[in-house]
């Protein structure tokens, strides 16, 4: 069958339909009779991207051809984006491998995933891709993206109560990202600032691979007591279909057939018409008017116009609740009064719900709306499933002519399903035997330091301030925690201090080297950035950016990564709530990285519990002890430095174990809720070196760092600072409370290493033996790259803490704790090297050589105020062996040059270089 | 008895919530009034929150200023009721002219927002008078417009009646002319304040309590104040 080009629509049909108004250009409306009558008219439904067996199934359908209505909806609805065709077969591991979980009150298939964290209050979080929109118009594209995810999360009864964007663009000096990512911030920041939405957290990321194809992914959280989650069922036969919001207008017409399943060439810029336009201001009076309604429980269901505008919220709200829907399309309150029906029902017009409300609400609801300056609109009502029991029709007439009449649930549910090819890429296998570990590492302590400043200002680790600064992190008064911390926490109940944290993270370097162990990582990431707040993760989303799914080396890249998120959130005991998926995004045949960006949402019973990220001043001056908890292997595999240094990407990336992971967390919420912490950092790319920098520059305290044994000497002290091993953070303990939390440590089975102190009049980041930098340098190196790049004044501000000196008070922002003060041991202590109580490993606790005897002043001092804090902890608790054979293993690179490592097939492979320690274990 | 404190919500007003939830740390009862409602019932002040009044997509306050709870407000300004504009209730008080001068886009053209040391330099209004002169005080500042300007005479004028209540200190966040962050009327009952001292009342999630001092001065203010 061949197919016409699109002007063949807009020919006046042999036969005219009878009746309606006779304006010329109406005539050229194709409506199901005309559909009957000429079953042979030629449909370009290739151009709108259906294929010849999609099309036949239509038509199949029907008993007829579509009408040119109908098969624009069916084009959308069945495109990718929409139906999720190519991803449904493996998107079900969610649900089949999901942990139990009592929580959940809402899962995937609704707009967000819904779980209760009290009595009274659940909240509802979800990310989403406007990835091409951004790259075609940057700042719609991204600003239309946060407007989307608010309405889904309104949808289900909620109060949008902050957004996070992750972001990721092609090289940070490219000529193109100076384009991109300004659009892309002032989007996400123009939209929900002025929506009144606190921005929490995010990622921006630089990589060559996303250069014609940035990621613009955006979360959104909400809040609703339990009683007011919404449905989006059309439920009640009789009851009116309101459309409420903005008028419909052209914009985004085949958005999502069009832009969101295309790749990216060269005639890109003729499709900007189809880039939504936003206006949060008419998007926060449908926020405040769907709460009011929600509230006088005057709606029966709700559903938000995103993608396929009224065709989706029609057919979704009809096929889930069996009804039949009967819609007059002309009452639709159009921007342009000449768009045609297939126009409207397609039009992806912003800031607009679609109502399910019973008639004697109408009245009330259009009240609301009127009070709120929103435009409601009544365009139809729930019609009967059919006698027989099956499912009703959606009918919709425009001028008294039936332009579509379908069976909703085709749509939504019918559509096609590919269990599409997939093939491990044939590169994979050389990509991952050319091992970063191999590369030439500093050694010595110059080069080290030079490495240092290097890392901390390369674009992807350096200060995001000139991109955060864009947003209004304060909003609603609830922030209590904000990028740069590891997690956005925001407080939901002011009365009782309940809180929720969340994290987006993701590592397209790492999921392109292992997507299965990849998507783990970015989850383990998510999950530890929430878990070092104190809070108890409880729930995952997910947003899967990937290239196209036609390409099999894709689709088994996809397939790994739903995998490795199924079974993670499995060992974690996480369900997935919701999710996104991005294909095509590649430029050409160039995909990006598979790209799995996770988020984990966590709770906080109380947020004044809540564990900053960076070092905090003490009473008195006084020292904070560092600990380093998990192990440190030599993976740098992926790392931010193979790939900063050398433009290096190969080899495996590092291990992850979440039994692990699940122990940390366990163990920082225990001793987050004793008051054991007043920082903790989670160590990620660019490793323990990028958690320092930052922890320091957040309140300007300096550190002094004593490296472990058996990290000293050759590039071992390279590998303890920026090794990417999973599973990993760092703390700061007040003294008197080490002993305490080195026993916790060995209660939960984390390994734990004392690595020095804080310094708050030291003024710099100094590891001994090594190198120091003094804050100012790290600051200066740590902030420029930014401005230097997107422009900006020379004043850039640090992302530190405002500090001044005055009359008036600043608080540091830390968790309240009890803290003994010794003033004698302050004055007397350089650096403590606290013991290790690790019995069985290679990390026990030996006396700095070059620590003077004050070195005492360590756990032992304060024996009997832990026991109090911590419920007596026994000595012996802290003395047991950690359990963890793995630890043995830690190399000390000098009595074992050759070692063996397991690949992670098993296989073995021998290094011989002692230079060049190979990973001491690779379970 | 309580003083009640009227906090405005205009449609696209954003910080009102959390206007009133800093009248309610000071001490104070708020009482939400609504643009379409001329009526103050019964207030003793009113604060003008932050946020994107109809949106801003015109001069920002340009629209709000026409509102019918404005008409009253600006009466009753005029009559000594103290009235405070935060952010874009700053930018509002300008365009009724409760305030000289205007707010304009930030220089550098980006919406900022950061925490911001400010000088107060008047203490004899309604709405600083808890102050100490000179105390410098950390307050976030977030806007996109906040860039004040206005001719030098009347710049000279606010310098020499010490009607510049606040200066920006470490950093000029916007371009202000003279790095001025708030100002206050000839009658000292109308301040207007480009940061937001509604954020910096809770040690939780502010960067300091400076803020509070403004909410609290307002309360000496109408304790002092003749009946």
């Amino acid at each position: 069958m061949t197919t016409h080009p699109d002007p063949a629509l807009r020919e006046a049909p042999a036969v005219v339909p009878q009746g309606g108004p006779a304006d010329d250009w109406a005539h050229g409306v194709d409506t199901v009779p005309q559909a009957v009558e000429t079953p042979d008219e030629l449909q370009p439904y290739a151009e709108l991207g259906l294929r010849d067996d999609e099309y036949d199934r239509i038509r199949h359908i029907l008993g007829r051809r579509p009408t040119q209505a109908e098969l624009a909806m069916y084009s959308i609805m069945w495109s990718e984006h929409c139906s999720y065709k190519s991803s449904k077969v493996h998107l079900r591991q969610f649900g089949e491998k999901a942990p139990p979980s009592d929580r959940l009150l809402a899962g995937i298939g609704e707009n967000a995933g819904v779980v209760r964290v009290s009595d009274e209050l659940a909240v509802t979080f979800k990310v989403e891709s406007h990835n091409h929109p951004s790259f075609v118009e940057p700042y719609q594209g991204a600003a239309t993206g946060v407007g989307g995810i608010v309405r889904d999360i309104l949808a289900m009864g909620a109060r949008p109560v902050a957004v996070m964007d992750p972001l990721r663009f092609g090289a940070a000096d490219h000529p193109d990202t100076a384009r991109v990512l300004p659009g892309v911030v002032a989007g996400v920041g123009g939209y929900g600032n002025c929506l009144g939405l606190p921005n929490i957290g995010g990622e921006v990321v630089f990589d060559p691979c996303y250069q014609g194809n940035p990621l613009v992914n955006a979360l959104c959280l909400g809040v609703l007591p339990v009683d007011r989650l919404q449905k989006k069922e059309a439920a009640g036969p009789g009851n009116v279909v309101v459309l409420m919001g903005a008028k419909t207008g052209r914009d985004g017409i085949g958005g999502v057939s069009v832009l969101a399943s295309a790749t990216f060439d060269e005639g890109s810029e003729q499709r900007r018409p189809s880039v939504q336009v936003g206006d949060p201001f008419t998007e926060k009076l449908l926020i405040e008017a769907c709460l009011e309604l929600y509230d006088a429980e005057l709606v029966v269901g709700i559903q938000d116009l995103g993608g396929a505008g009224l065709t989706c919220a029609l057919t979704e709200t009809a096929a889930a609740a069996g009804t039949g829907m009967r819609v007059w399309l002309e009452r639709v309150p159009l921007r342009e009064p000449s768009m045609a029906p297939h126009e409207i029902l397609a039009s992806e017009s912003q800031e607009r719900m679609l109502l399910v409300v019973a008639p004697d609400k109408l009245e009330a609801v259009l009240k609301t709306a009127e009070k709120w300056g929103v435009l409601a609109t009544a365009i139809g009502e729930v019609t009967p499933p059919a006698p027989d029991g099956q499912p009703g029709r959606l009918l919709v007439t425009w001028r008294d002519r039936v332009v579509v009449d379908v069976p909703p649930g085709s749509l939504v549910d019918d559509g096609p399903v590919y269990a599409r090819p997939m093939r491990e890429p044939a590169d994979l296998i050389l990509l991952q035997a050319d091992r970063a570990e191999t590369l030439p590492r500093p050694s010595t302590p110059d080069a080290l330091r030079e490495t240092v400043l290097r890392m901390i200002a390369s674009p992807n680790l350096a200060d995001k301030t000139w991109v955060t600064e864009q947003y209004d992190r304060y909003v609603l008064g609830n922030t209590v925690l904000a990028q740069p911390e590891d997690a956005g926490v925001i407080r939901i109940d002011e009365r009782t201090g309940l809180g929720v944290a969340l994290s987006v993270d993701g590592n397209g370097r790492y999921a392109r080297l292992d997507p299965y162990q990849g998507t783990k990582l970015a989850l383990a990431e998510a999950y530890r950035n929430v878990a070092v707040t104190g809070a108890k993760p409880i729930a995952v989303t997910n947003c899967l950016n990937f290239g196209s799914p036609e390409d099999p080396g894709v689709m088994w890249q996809f397939a790994e990564a739903v995998r490795g998120l199924a079974d993670g959130c499995l060992e974690l005991g996480i369900p997935v709530t919701g999710g996104n998926v991005s294909f095509y995004n590649q430029t050409g045949a160039a995909a990006i990285h598979p790209t799995p960006v996770v988020g984990v949402l966590g709770v906080l019973d109380n947020v004044a519990d809540r564990v900053p990220m960076g070092f905090v001043p003490r009473p008195g001056g006084d020292h904070d002890q560092l600990f380093l908890l998990g192990e440190t292997h030599v993976e740098l595999s992926g790392s931010e430095w193979a790939w900063v240094t050398h433009e290096h990407l190969g080899g495996i990336p590092p291990q992850v174990d979440l039994a692990r992971e699940r122990q940390l967390a366990d163990l920082l919420a225990a001793a987050a809720r004793v008051g054991h912490l007043t920082s903790a950092h989670d160590l990620s790319d660019g490793g323990l070196a990028q958690s320092l920098v930052e922890s320091c520059l957040r309140r300007g305290i300096g550190v002094r760092v004593v490296l472990p044994e058996h990290f000293a000497g050759g590039s071992m002290p390279f590998v303890f600072l920026f090794s990417e091993s999973a599973g990993r953070a760092l703390v700061s303990v007040p003294r008197g409370h080490e002993k305490a939390f080195t026993a916790l440590c060995a209660e939960h089975g984390v390994p734990w290493e004392f690595i020095g102190v804080t310094d708050p009049a030291g003024g710099a980041l100094e590891v001994h033996d090594q190198f120091r930098i003094g804050l100012d340098e790290l600051r200066g190196a740590h902030t420029a790259t930014l401005p230097r790049l997107f422009g900006g004044e020379e004043t850039a501000q640090v992302a530190v803490e405002a500090t001044r000196t005055g009359t008036a008070t600043v608080l540091p922002a830390t968790a309240e704790q009890p803290v003994d003060v010794d003033p004698d041991a302050v004055a007397a202590e350089p650096i403590a090297r606290a013991g290790a109580a690790d019995g069985g490993a290679t990390t026990e606790g030996q006396p700095d050589a070059t620590a003077p005897a004050a070195a005492e002043a360590g756990p032992e001092s304060a024996d009997a105020d832990n026991a109090a804090e911590t419920g007596d902890v026994p000595v012996e608790a802290a003395a047991a062996p950690v359990a963890d054979p793995a630890s043995d293993d830690v190399d000390a690179p000098e009595a074992a040059p050759t070692s063996t490592e397991a690949g992670p097939d098993g296989s073995a492979t021998a290094t011989g270089d002692p230079d060049q320690p190979a990973a001491p274990d690779q379970r | 008895m309580t003083a009640r404190v009227g906090v405005v919500t205009f449609p696209g007003s954003l910080d009102d919530g959390d206007a009133a939830r800093a009248v309610r740390i000071a001490g104070a009862e708020p009482v939400r009034l609504w643009h379409g409602d001329p009526g103050l019932h019964g207030v003793d002040a009113v604060v003008l929150p932050g946020g994107f009044s109809y949106g801003d997509y015109l001069r920002c306050g340009a629209i709000a200023r026409f509102a019918p709870v404005m008409e009253t407000i600006v009466d009753a300004a005029r009559g000594g009721l103290p009235v405070l504009g935060i952010c874009n209730g700053f930018q509002i008080l300008c365009e009724a002219h409760l305030l000289p001068g205007a707010l304009t886009r930030n220089q550098h053209l980006h919406f900022r927002n950061r925490d911001q040391i400010l000088r107060i330099e008047a203490v004899g209004t309604a709405w600083t008078n808890a102050f100490q002169p000179g105390q410098e005080v950390l307050i976030p500042v977030k806007n996109g417009e906040g860039c004040y300007v206005a001719d030098p005479a009347t710049l000279d004028r606010l310098e020499a009646e010490g009607r510049v209540v606040a200066r920006y200190l470490g950093g000029n966040p916007n371009g202000s002319q003279r790095d001025i962050a708030a100002i206050t009327n000839e009658a000292g009952n109308v301040v207007g304040i480009m940061p937001h001292p509604e954020h910096a009342v809770e040690a939780l999630t502010g960067p300091s309590l400076d803020g509070l001092g403004f909410f609290t001065s307002v309360l000496k203010h109408l304790v002092g104040a003749p009946a």
